[in-house]
């Protein structure tokens, strides 16, 4: 693949800030947008907005052929059997909160357990949380080491009888590890659980595959992967789709609502899948701009897309190492991790860094990234993250580097 | 009669141990607001007319040429503004 073709389709990245041209290494919390998906967005409310399903005219009918066929681009794009397994939802979040809702609240009972580990998203922590204050199980947490990587054989001695699902990252979203998913699954499996896996980080990074995985369910998000935001996804495998009661009721996740006067009370059918989980007018425009953003990654090709960021990676490490007050957390070995990297400048918060690398326009992002348990492991008030993506370069990491060696002499 | 909110888009927390406090500068009022606390704060340390090290009322803070400027050990939202209407008005 070749960035600077790529570069020409974000119109975003010709635009200066402070007087520079923008560098974009805050990846890991959005991407960019191509013009393609710009495009499509607006071509969609230019020529076939309405609102999708049970009208018979023209214009609703092209809209609803153009939300399931995105159903259908991402069911192929992670290899899903068909699109009863994609749930279009708004992001990562909410995919998570579904099965925390929709499944865990009517299957985890007092005596049971939750698995997640300390390298998790808030996202991946907090909705277990809040159920277990209602439900009352409990929630293990698998150890992290100190270089980031998960524990596995804490992770393996913690599942047990009492385990109905395990909850974790495939990517962390902070020092860009990339976890063994089919050992989990693999685990979680021999011990009756279930496995969700948070793949915000990884989906747009990696080829991703959920039956080779063979995870019971994937949430990820429409925006960190040239999407547009507002629009995520949940995989979740039929067999268990098919048994879960409905997240949130309305319409279009209902097939008959029907009054009954003996009992006056109303009898509800529910939709098909993936309809069921989609309760209300969804997001059309959203899923019509991941339609497009799947395409264009597609087209790239994933094999190709992760290989860029190794590369990148790579050569931001080796260049981030001239720096003498610079600290690099996460695993010595890169072949472990994704293009994240979290990072330390002696003497200075990581606003102060952030601040400073933003007035030569250059966006990273500081602070706790939403995973304040793994910074605890790190030891770390807060951290420095860059994060990169199929536009950028190495170039880019040189002009990055170039002002590290500046703040240095602060 | 000026008031902070005239210089002042938005303060924000950051999230992390060191509870710093962000203050974003309004664009077309930052060159005013950069001049007018560089006269009443004390210069600890200035690199390349990008970054100021300041002093004002024991707060050490950093100001940013971009109209940012970066707080640190600020009690609360409302000591905040007693210091930036100190050093704005």
């Amino acid at each position: 693949m070749d960035p600077y073709k790529i570069r020409e389709d974000f119109p975003i990245l010709k635009r200066k800030i402070n007087n520079h041209y923008l560098i974009y290494f805050d990846n890991a919390a959005t991407s960019q947008k191509p013009r393609q998906v710009i495009e499509a967005i607006k071509s969609f409310y230019e020529n076939c907005n309405a609102n999708i399903h049970r009208a018979v005219h023209t214009l609703s009918q092209e809209a609803t052929e153009v939300y399931e066929s995105a159903h259908e681009e991402v069911a192929k794009f992670i290899n899903a059997k068909d699109i009863a397994e994609i749930v279009f939802v708004r992001g990562t979040t909410e995919a998570i909160n579904l099965v925390a809702y929709a499944w865990g609240l009517r299957h985890l009972k007092r005596s049971d357990e939750v698995l997640i580990s300390l390298m998790e998203h808030h996202s991946n922590i907090v909705p277990w949380e809040l159920l277990s204050r209602i439900n009352g199980f409990n929630i293990k947490y698998a150890k992290v080491k100190d270089d980031g990587t998960l524990d596995y054989e804490d992770l393996e001695n913690k599942f047990s009888s009492k385990t109905k699902i395990a909850c974790l990252s495939h990517v962390s979203n902070v020092s860009g590890v990339i976890n063994d998913v089919k050992r989990i699954a693999r685990a979680a499996h021999e011990h009756g659980a279930l496995i969700l896996v948070d793949g915000a980080q990884s989906v747009p990074h990696l080829p991703v595959d959920v039956k080779d995985l063979d995870v019971d369910f994937l949430a990820f998000s429409g925006h960190k992967m040239l999407g547009p935001t507002g629009i995520g996804v949940l995989y979740g495998k039929k067999e268990f789709l098919e048994k879960m009661e409905p997240f949130q009721g309305g319409g279009e996740m209902i097939k008959e609502v029907f009054f009954n006067k003996g009992t006056e009370r109303c009898s509800i059918v529910w939709n098909d899948l993936p309809w069921k989980f989609e309760a209300g007018t969804p997001n059309i425009c959203g899923g019509v701009g991941l339609m497009e953003a799947v395409k264009y990654l597609k087209k790239i090709g994933m094999e190709s897309v992760a290989k860029h960021e190794v590369m990148l990676t790579e050569y931001a490490v080796k260049r981030m190492k001239e720096c003498k007050k610079v600290t690099l957390y996460g695993p010595k070995d890169l072949s472990l991790k994704c293009g994240i990297i979290p990072f330390s400048l002696e003497g200075l918060s990581s606003h102060d860094i952030a601040l400073f690398l933003d007035n030569y326009g250059i966006m990273i992002r500081s602070g706790f990234h939403c995973a304040q348990p793994l910074h605890q492991v790190f030891r770390l008030p807060s951290s420095a993250r860059a994060s990169f993506y199929i536009y950028n370069t190495r170039e880019e990491i040189d002009q990055f580097v170039k002002v590290l060696k500046e703040i240095e002499h602060i | 009669m000026a008031t902070v909110e005239d210089y002042v888009a938005r303060i924000e927390g950051t999230c992390g141990e060191e509870k710093d406090v962000i203050v974003i500068f309004k664009y077309n009022k930052k060159d005013e607001a950069i001049a007018n606390i560089l006269k009443k704060a004390k210069t600890q340390k200035s690199l390349s007319g990008i970054i100021f090290e300041l002093t004002f009322q024991n707060v050490s803070f950093r100001v940013y040429a971009s109209g940012k400027a970066i707080f640190r050990s600020v009690k609360d939202k409302e000591g905040l503004r007693e210091i930036l209407a100190a050093l704005l008005l």
